[in-house]
């Protein structure tokens, strides 16, 4: 598959209150990102079950961002986006046993004010994922 | 499952660059679509009118909309499903403008992004199960903590819309620090003489109950059904039978440092806080008298002749039930003891803002002639210190206490209607005076007053003889000053009351990095807390002025009659719900829940869900480790789903 064909699959879980609505106002605002990311919105970072991201991987995703409320106090739901930090330390580690590459997921805090920064994220990791390639499962 | 997509053109924004028509051929292909169609502008009149009509020809038992984000138009679409008699719940937004057309650009890649996203939409719907909004009844009556003038006001405005209110209040009385205002700013009216009518309207309220010495012990429930359970401290004294005659102080033999007047004069250890108090009787200081138990003295109840003196009495707990809860724990000082270079509060004429209050005031226990602590004697001269810990983030609290600066004019002007000949210098860092009429008074004590205002800090103030040197810098003239002052006054920090903490933790309300209370949103929700249905106001959320505090106070009242007000309060069905017989009673969702939701039932050893306190983040879902939790209409499958939708080629 690799080649000029190729292009990277991103599958976003957004948090409501804040990534999505960031991704919102990058809307608004016009910027322009690459249409890798399919977002899927999620209640709160910390609804993110490290099920469905590996489901992600399996399905045949090449990355997975997950887009929260910043820390300390902005979760709507006070500590989920503590929640998910910690899983996703956890599942880092999981990923590299796994042998996928832990630089394929990530976490980041994007405020529903941070339209901007939703659209530098999204070109970052898109560009970051085009760099690593296609994800071959059993042994990157 | 007969699913109907309605797709927007939203005029040209969605349609110039996805290709609607294709994504609709494509959805077309879903087993479970059985109808689909695009539209200019979805969201007008006749494209809410045309969902309605499609959703009753075709029968459809889901619809998803695909146009702007759900932020925008989910409640439009689901209201208008709602009258055709569909289910709301079973309506859901796949948005293609804001995370589509408006910021791609390619029309071929942009419109595979679109099938995507909707094809995963309609995965996600075909899974929802129609929901009610869960409602609950409403307890019309309020709790308010604290009985300052901030308490005060939202008493007496939700006593007057017509809801009961139980006013707590920690000390013997009510009027909070109001009371121990001389005069104030920027009028110079008189405190008490404003206050004290308010003191009375709020005990003589058929609907305001006021518990003294007493204070919040333990809250459970949610909005709309708060229990609470309400310690009262012993009194020995019963307030209904006491006539404030004082009789019984005359008698008392225990002589102690008087807390309303700040410790500059004494009190008996059976005594009246101040001659307004509200309950108007007198209270036993436990702590200083000589003894009830063996009662060793018994002199005041001997005196009493409206036997009102009991030394038997117990305290008591009250438990009640209310629908709104509105905190205004108020604010204490920071100490002087922080202060070694001021002398560590150790020097008796170095005094506190509210201390110089208590001996201008014409109550106080100078008679409202100004003396200074250490002899008695006039102070000739006096210095003023601003931002005493405040806005010093290095070494005592980042912030602007807010009101010093016009209550430090304050006291320099009231200081020399009474000291005519005195002189009065003002170190302030720079002069805040943002209020209706603040800068005006501000500068009448400038130019009418003749205060003699110096920028800069304090270094130091030390003892020599009977006077206090002042060394400071005037940063403007850059020069060094010193001053030998009869009296200084430091205008030290507001802190949030001692109780404010842990009130807030009851309450399950979060404090700021300061320990104020901290409010669901600074602009937008500024009375409003985390908890719904407890609300906020004075200085506990931050320092104010009595103007903002009453202001604040009238805000908080109508938010909580907005909740009393309702014959019933609806939550959002999306709740965690258990399942029973998967748990296997490990309880890690019990700790993981923010909002105290889920209780362990110890008799069928399995957890539970409150629907009305779950807010449906879905955390304890995830938590699970036998899956028994499930987030009603995000659940695992449908995430799974969707997940597998967006990542098939389109
Ligand atoms: C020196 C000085 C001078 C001032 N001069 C002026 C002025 O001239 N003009 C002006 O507008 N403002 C002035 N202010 C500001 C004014 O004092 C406040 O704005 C006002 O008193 C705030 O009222 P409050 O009800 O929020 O707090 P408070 O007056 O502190 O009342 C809080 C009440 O809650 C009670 N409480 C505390 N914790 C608990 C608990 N856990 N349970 C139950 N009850 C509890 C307390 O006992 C108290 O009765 C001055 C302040 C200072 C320090
Ligand atoms: S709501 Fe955004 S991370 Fe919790």
């Amino acid at each position: 598959m690799v080649g000029d064909e190729w292009e990277p699959k991103i599958v976003a879980f957004l948090c409501n209150w804040c990534a999505y609505a960031g991704a919102d106002l990058a809307g608004v605002s016009r910027l322009k990102y690459p249409p890798n990311i399919v977002p899927i919105r999620v209640p709160c970072s910390g609804r993110v079950d490290p099920r469905f991201i590996l489901e992600a991987f399996k399905k045949g995703a090449d990355g997975v961002l997950i887009g929260g409320c910043h820390t300390p106090n902005d979760c709507h739901y006070v500590v989920g986006n503590f929640k998910a930090y910690k899983r996703y330390i956890l599942l880092k580690k999981l990923l590299e046993q796994l042998g996928i590459n832990p630089k394929r997921l990530r976490l980041e805090w994007i405020s529903a004010s941070e339209g901007r920064k939703f659209a530098e994220v999204a070109r970052e990791f898109t560009e970051e994922i085009r760099n690593l390639g296609p994800l071959r499962l059993w042994g990157e | 499952m007969r699913v109907g997509v309605f797709i927007c053109h939203c005029g040209i924004n969605i349609a110039s660059v996805v290709d609607v028509e294709r994504v609709a051929k494509e959805i077309e292909k879903h087993p479970d679509v059985v109808y689909v169609t695009t539209y200019k502008y979805m969201c007008s009149d006749p494209g809410q009118e045309l969902i309605k009509r499609e959703i009753k020809e075709h029968q459809l038992d889901a619809v998803v909309v695909a146009a702007c984000s759900p932020h925008m138009h989910e409640k439009t679409f689901r209201d208008a499903a709602k009258e055709a008699a569909l289910n709301p719940y079973r309506v859901e937004i796949a948005n293609i403008r804001e995370h589509v057309s408006w910021v791609h650009e390619d029309r071929e890649k942009a419109t595979k992004k679109a099938i995507k996203i909707v094809r995963s939409v309609v995965e996600k719907v075909i899974r929802d199960v129609p929901l009610e909004p869960i409602s609950v009844d409403v307890t019309r009556r309020c709790l308010v903590i604290g009985g300052g003038i901030a308490g005060i006001q939202a008493a007496l405005d939700v006593a007057e819309a017509g809801y009961e209110v139980i006013l707590v209040e920690k000390g013997p009385s009510i009027g909070g620090h109001m009371a121990q205002l001389s005069e104030t700013f920027p009028t110079l009216d008189c405190s008490q003489c404003i206050l004290t009518p308010k003191m009375v309207a709020v005990s003589r309220h058929p609907r305001i109950k006021i518990l003294t010495l007493s204070e919040v012990e333990e809250v459970t429930g949610y909005v709309g059904n708060f229990h609470v359970v309400i310690k009262r401290k012993p009194r020995f004294v019963d307030e209904n039978l006491c006539t404030a005659c004082g009789d019984c102080e005359k008698v008392c033999p225990v002589f102690v440092p008087n807390e309303f007047d700040m410790g500059l004069s004494l009190r008996r250890a059976i005594y009246i806080p101040f001659p307004q108090a509200v309950p108007s009787s007198y209270v036993i200081d436990i702590n200083s008298c000589l003894g009830l138990e063996p009662l060793i003295c018994g002199k005041c109840a001997e005196k009493c002749e409206a036997n009102a003196i009991n030394y038997d009495d117990k305290g008591g707990r009250i438990e009640v039930d209310v629908g709104a809860i509105i905190v205004a724990t108020g604010y204490e000082l920071y100490g002087k003891e922080n202060f070694p270079e001021y002398g560590y509060g150790q020097y008796e004429d170095v005094v506190t803002g509210l201390e110089f209050e208590r001996l201008l005031s014409a109550t106080g226990p100078t008679g409202g002639e100004l003396r200074r602590p250490s002899d008695w004697k006039v102070p000739k001269t006096v210095v003023f210190i601003q931002c005493v810990g405040s806005r010093d983030p290095d070494n005592h609290k980042p912030y602007c206490s807010k009101i010093c600066c016009m209550y430090t004019a304050k006291h320099a002007m009231l200081y020399k209607h009474r000291v005519p000949d005195g002189k009065a210098y003002i170190f302030y860092i720079d002069i805040r005076a943002g209020g209706k009429d603040y800068e005006e008074f501000v500068h009448r004590a400038m130019e009418e007053e003749r205060i003699t205002y110096i920028r800069g800090r304090v270094s130091k103030v030390f003892r020599e003889g009977d006077k206090l040197v002042v060394w400071g810098v005037d940063t403007l003239a850059g020069k060094k000053v010193e001053v030998h002052a009869d009296m200084v006054v430091l205008a030290t920090a507001i802190v949030p009351s001692e109780g404010t903490r842990d009130v807030a933790e009851k309450l399950k309300c979060a404090t700021d990095e300061n320990g104020f209370l901290k409010e669901a949103h600074p602009k937008l929700r500024p009375v409003e807390s985390l908890n719904t249905g407890v609300y906020y106001c004075g200085v506990a959320q931050g320092p104010k002025d009595i103007p903002e505090t009453v202001a604040q106070a009238s805000a908080a009242a109508a938010k909580a009659i907005d909740i009393l007000s309702q014959p019933k309060l609806y939550h959002e069905p999306t709740v965690a719900v258990v399942d029973g017989d998967k748990c296997t009673g490990c309880k890690t969702c019990v700790s993981i829940c923010p909002f105290n939701a889920i209780r362990f039932n110890e008799e069928l050893k399995r957890a539970e869900v409150n629907s009305a306190l779950c807010e449906g983040c879905g955390s304890c879902a995830v938590a699970c480790p036998s899956g028994a939790i499930t987030a009603t209409n995000i659940r695992d499958d449908q995430v799974i789903e969707m997940v597998k939708s967006v990542l098939q080629e389109a």
